[in-house]
């Protein structure tokens, strides 16, 4: 037990590394870092003093290293665009993303298993068919239709919602937050349900093809022969065997969720670290596109530490074994 | 005695009235398709940013909307009799800045040789500076390098920050990259202008507060209590925003929705002409082109070319379908406010593709060439729609562009390093001195020193360059016009830009608001009255 | 998740069965996806005869003229009077023919980097199967790194930092190739994980020491084993991803990294005609965004079917 979670952080670890190299790659060999800081106008004295001084000329090895010291501290360097502290930017932007994220991840969540959960049982229903069809519309649709046909609708035409950003924001220390104010609420509903339309369909499909599956099997079979009722089995037996897969799924697809959020972040004008990172490859951003990355490995990282041990708790053969072996 | 109180109670009543009016909240939202791209006023020499700093920062004099030169924090000016080389500014007392220190002379001559530093994108305003001073307190004087008796002209340009502010954060010079330090003026300010910067947040929202310790209150309205600049990219958004209400005043309105938005009742569209002119630049200078399907020469270097070029661009079809007719075509990269301007200049070269596939075919190029073309797509109004349009008509003439259209500050950027990193592209100059110097020092002038910034063609003439620098030593006017209008022949012939249109802008805004379309597109805030006009 | 098992049991000659009755039967007997297919197929030939059917060469600026700008939907030009099917855009561009020659642009994409991808993942699935041990959990590791990090990212990362390291002038040129590859790179990992449960089962089988025994080089035999039992999986994979990556081409090319404007894709074609969302040019947004879907949903339609037919114990 313990061992399997030791080997899950040490795969994390390595995990972060890499995607530390690949960022302090783009970093050190994607435009010229002196040219993008100092601008064409500098001497070429000025151009020395500060190679000499970001230590470009020392070996690779050791600038990675110093990379990677950097990084662990919250170091990313300054924004060739903004000018200001990548990290700080980071921490701006992160409430926004957090709450968008969340709110949409919880929303897939609750009404992609109870749906999935119906079309499941009621597989040959009218209504489950027209779920199934409406779901694979879903995942045809692309994210950015979406937002665009939900502007129009609610924003332009009906007038119920707004169109962009987070309305007003409440300051909890350095948190802000949208969950307080009535327009920021408001300006949650749209892009939560662009965002979790995709996350929904997927959750959704997957709760239903595993729940016939699991409804298939032996214990199932036996559990009807002895009589159990069958709200009981399904709710008890079969849910919860199927729960598994969705939640490991499920916890995966919230890094998911939130590099998702590019996209709405851009159609709504939330102003989440999506958007931040498209405006930083617009403009070759380095250092912000290098931190966004790292940002997301660690949510990765973070989030299927967390699954794997929620996969131990909720099934006792894997505390023993490997669990990429027993999928 | 009775007449006296009178007067005082009428003060009073006045007063209190006035104090009821400011004591309630009249916030005012004001989205704009792109964002300012710093807060420091002399970093950047650009439309949007120049656009959001006047309100914070305020220089000696300033253009009212129609461009009209009045006095700001200086209340005169002159130039010394003895001494035609120098210009004296007394400055106006009692102006705070929102630290509340008080301005001084010493914080002017500090701006202007901050703004006269290499690094700064407002030195080519004061080319002609040859050292600021201060002769005591609330007076200041510019000594030029020769007379120069439209310096004037240029200060509304030049805003003032704290001499003390700048020095204790650091921000004396631009950004210092190797101490891992922010620029503290990228997102803070410090100047003397009617609303103080509350917070700044890139390309999400910068908030701004009236200051209630306005020197020049009582002058103007000053009505809005809270100022908030929102950056919307997207045109339907924008418009989707100010439809429901979100934000209250469109500074760039796309013209597809002008009509839409005309039909609305409580919606109100101000158009007018703005004080600058769209065209295209040639790389005329190199030997070769890099992007070109030429080896060994360089087309646009051939003077037949650009006019062929020039000849095949049908403007009224541009204006009547991608601009909807909000616009004016023109022959010359000088918009009609401009000292120099006349009609003879302005005028177009007529549509003739034939005429133009003959010039290419006698400078050597029957079946045209390929090159590409650069355009911003967030800049000017329906700029990406222009290119395109362009790309068509040179088409048909056989020369072949590749269209690359992207974000403002990476499209500038290639126009600005030295050399430029393109041989084709789109870009648009507004006029902020209102003369023709400011056009031909920045446009025409050679690529030396504070000069020749933004002309990204390679061209380089000795002649022009030595013209253009009499300009600024000229004190005898219609001499110095009739310099002008040498050098506009000369240059319209050359044809190193390709004129387009004068653009024009449309506000929206909601009821009973009614901002007047500013010709420099920096409608001043100040002067909004929610009462109605 | 229990799937290997599956696979066993189904293993041998799935490539022989595929187009056996059961097959054909089920596709008969499902309207939808008989119907979803027809209209794959439609859009599929008519984006690559575009420069047969399409009336204008949308592709060629130089053929637009402005005078034809934002004609309605069937209706004459009010200047030149030229009528078009589907109306014509700001720059005279009819929308029809930019449809056609824009869903070939993404299908092009589309289909490019499926077959990047699949290349890359069948080929890293099958090395990870039969090498095992540490490169295995390599491959499988960034295969589930890759997997958790949305395609979108991926390839908007690929896309920046090729924007830094391609000189500008050979951008626009570039452009198509960095998409496949952008969007190739970032779908690889499913391919990599069916591929190499597969190769598992294979490697232990007993033909697999046989052929080692009677001096035969492993490998020939393992491929010749193992493609054919992955095909169905893999094509259902391969279909799926094909509407993902026409829809991760849209969405690239929405957010202004994708297609020129002068070459637009679908997607081009909907960031164009978001802008006419109020100005009553109704047509320039609704008939690319029409065809974008209608395109991944059919696919999507096909490749559902697909698996469910495949794999018979779901249905």
């Amino acid at each position: 037990m313990l061992a399997y979670i030791l080997r899950s952080l040490m795969q994390g670890l390595v995990v972060m590394l890499a995607v530390a190299f690949i960022a302090f790659s783009m970093f050190r060999f994607v435009g010229d870092p002196v040219v993008n800081m100092l601008g064409q106008e500098a001497t070429l004295q000025d151009r020395a003093e500060l190679t000499e001084r970001l230590g470009l000329n020392d070996p690779v090895a050791l600038q990675f290293a110093r990379f990677v010291g950097d990084a662990a501290r919250g170091d990313f360097g300054i924004s060739y665009r903004q000018g200001r502290k990548v990290s700080a930017l980071i921490m701006e932007r992160l409430p926004a993303t957090v709450e968008l994220a969340v709110l949409s991840a919880l929303f897939a969540f609750v009404v992609g298993v109870s749906l999935g959960v119906y079309a499941a049982i009621r597989r040959d229903g009218w209504i489950a068919n027209l779920v199934m069809s409406l779901s694979l519309i879903g995942v045809s649709l692309p994210t950015f239709l979406i937002g665009i046909g939900l502007i129009y609708i609610f924003a332009v035409e009906l007038r119920w919602l707004p169109s962009f950003g987070r309305g007003d924001v409440v300051m909890i220390g350095w948190w802000s937050t949208g969950l307080l104010t009535k327009t920021g609420l408001q300006s949650l509903v749209m892009p939560v349900l662009t965002l979790g339309f995709l996350q929904l369909t997927l959750i959704m499909r997957l709760v239903r093809s595993e729940m016939l599956e699991v409804m298939r099997a032996d214990f199932i079979r036996f559990a009807r022969a002895r009589g159990i009722p069958e709200r009981r089995i399904e709710f008890r037996h079969a849910l919860r065997n199927t729960m598994i897969p969705v939640i490991t799924i499920a916890g995966v697809q919230l890094g998911g969720v939130i590099a998702f959020a590019i996209v709405t972040e851009t159609v709504f004008q939330w102003p989440g670290l999506g958007a931040l990172f498209v405006n930083a490859v617009q403009f070759v951003d380095v250092p912000v596109m290098s931190a966004y990355l790292l940002f997301v490995a660690f949510v990765f990282v973070v989030t299927s530490l967390v699954v794997d041990l929620v996969y131990v708790a909720l099934d006792p053969r894997l505390r023993t074994g490997n669990p990429a072996m027993a999928k | 005695m009775k007449p006296r109180f009178l007067a005082l109670a009428a003060a009073l009543l006045g007063a209190s009235v006035l104090a009821l009016a400011t004591a309630e909240a009249r916030p005012l939202k004001w989205a704009a398709s792109g964002d300012a791209l710093t807060l420091d006023p002399h970093a950047q020499n650009e439309g949007p940013t120049t656009s959001l700093n006047q309100h914070i920062y305020e220089s000696l004099t300033e253009r009212d909307h129609a461009g009209k030169l009045l006095p700001l924090l200086a209340t005169s000016w002159r130039v010394l009799p003895e001494d035609p080389t120098v210009w004296e500014f007394k400055l106006q007392q009692g102006v705070k800045f929102h630290d509340g220190s008080a301005l001084t002379a010493d914080d002017v001559v500090f701006s202007y040789e901050r703004a006269m530093q290499p690094t700064s994108d407002f030195k080519g305003y004061l080319t002609s500076v040859e050292k600021v001073s201060k002769t005591d307190d609330m007076t200041v004087q510019i000594k030029t390098k020769g007379p120069n008796p439209l310096l004037v002209n240029n200060t509304s340009s030049i805003r003032i920050l704290s001499k003390a502010w700048a020095e204790k954060n650091n921000a004396v010079k631009t950004q210092d990259f190797k101490n891992k330090e922010e620029n503290f003026a990228v997102r803070n300010a410090n100047g003397t202008g009617p609303f103080i910067l509350v917070s700044r947040e890139a390309d999400v929202k910068t908030v701004m507060k009236r200051n209630d310790a306005y020197w020049n209150k009582g002058k103007v309205p000053l009505e809005i209590t809270e100022l908030t600049l929102v950056p919307i990219k997207q045109d339907a958004t924008r418009v989707a925003a100010l439809l429901s209400g979100e934000v209250d005043f469109v500074q760039d309105v796309p013209v597809q929705d002008i009509a839409r938005l005309r039909s609305q009742p409580k919606i109100k569209v101000n158009s007018g002409p703005e004080n600058r002119t769209i065209f295209f630049g040639m790389n005329v200078g190199s030997a070769d082109l890099k992007s070109d399907n030429v080896e060994g020469k360089n087309p646009f270097a051939d003077k037949r070319v650009r006019q062929a070029l020039n000849m095949a661009i049908n403007r009224p079809a541009i204006q009547r379908v991608v601009m909807r007719g909000e616009s004016v075509p023109t022959g010359v990269i000088m918009p009609p406010f401009v000292n120099g301007w006349t009609k003879e200049l302005d005028a177009a070269p007529p549509t003739d593709m034939a005429k133009a596939k003959a010039l290419l075919a006698e400078a050597g190029y029957p079946n045209g060439f390929s090159t590409t073309l650069h355009c911003p797509n967030d800049r000017y109004v329906n700029d990406e729609g222009i290119c395109q349009a362009a790309v068509g008509m040179f088409g048909q003439i056989g020369v072949k562009v590749n269209l690359v259209s992207q974000s403002k500050s990476i499209h500038f950027n290639l126009i600005q390093r030295n050399p430029a990193e393109t041989d084709f592209y789109l870009v648009g100059w507004g006029v902020p001195t209102y003369d023709s110097d400011y056009i031909f020092s920045y446009m025409y002038h050679s690529r030396t020193g504070s000069q020749g910034s933004w002309n990204a063609t390679g061209y380089s003439d000795k002649d022009v360059d030595a013209m253009i620098q009499s300009l600024s030593r000229e004190v005898d006017l219609p001499k110095r016009d009739a310099t002008i209008a040498k050098l506009w022949t000369k240059l319209k012939d050359e044809t190193i830009y390709l004129p387009i249109h004068h653009q024009s802008l449309s506000y929206a805004m909601t009821a009973p608001l009614d901002i007047p379309v500013d010709v420099g597109n920096n409608p001043k805030l100040k002067m909004v009255s929610f009462k109605g006009s | 998740m229990s799937t290997d098992p599956a696979r066993t049991e189904r293993a041998p000659g799935r490539l022989a069965r595929f187009w056996d009755s059961d097959i054909i039967w089920s596709f008969r007997s499902s309207p939808v996806t008989v119907v979803a297919t027809v209209l794959a197929v439609l859009l599929v030939l008519a984006a690559l005869a575009a420069p047969l059917i399409a009336p204008y060469d949308p592709f060629d600026p130089a053929s637009l003229d402005l005078s034809d700008g934002f004609s309605r939907p069937m209706q004459p030009n009010e200047i030149t009077g030229k009528v078009f099917w589907l109306g014509s855009d700001g720059q005279g561009r009819d929308i029809f023919s930019a449809i056609l020659y824009g869903s070939r642009v993404s299908l092009l994409v589309g289909a490019a980097s499926v077959l990047f991808s699949l290349v890359i993942g069948v080929g890293l699935g099958l090395v990870a199967g039969y090498v095992g041990g540490r490169t295995e959990a390599l491959i499988m590791r960034i295969a589930d790194i890759q997997l958790s990090f949305p395609a979108i990212l991926v390839a908007l990362l690929v896309f920046g930092v090729a924007r830094g390291l391609i000189p500008p002038a050979l951008q626009e040129q570039m452009t198509l190739l960095v998409l496949v590859v952008a969007i190739g790179l970032s779908n690889w990992a499913q391919y990599a994980r069916t591929v190499r449960g597969s190769t598992l089962v294979e490697k232990n089988k007993v033909y697999v020491d046989a052929a080692r025994l009677i001096g035969l080089r492993a490998w020939p035999v393992m491929i010749k084993h193992v493609l054919p039992n992955v095909a169905g999986p893999v094509l259902v994979i391969a279909t799926i991803n094909l509407a993902l990556a026409v829809i991760e081409e849209a969405t690239l090319s929405f957010l202004g990294v994708g297609m020129p404007p002068t070459q637009p894709s679908l997607g081009t074609l909907i960031r164009f005609g978001q802008q006419y969302l109020f100005s009553g040019e109704w047509w320039i947004l609704l008939f690319p965004a029409l065809v974008l879907v209608l395109l991944a949903l059919s696919i999507n339609l096909f490749g559902d079917w697909l698996r469910d037919a495949l794999n018979p114990k779901l249905r």
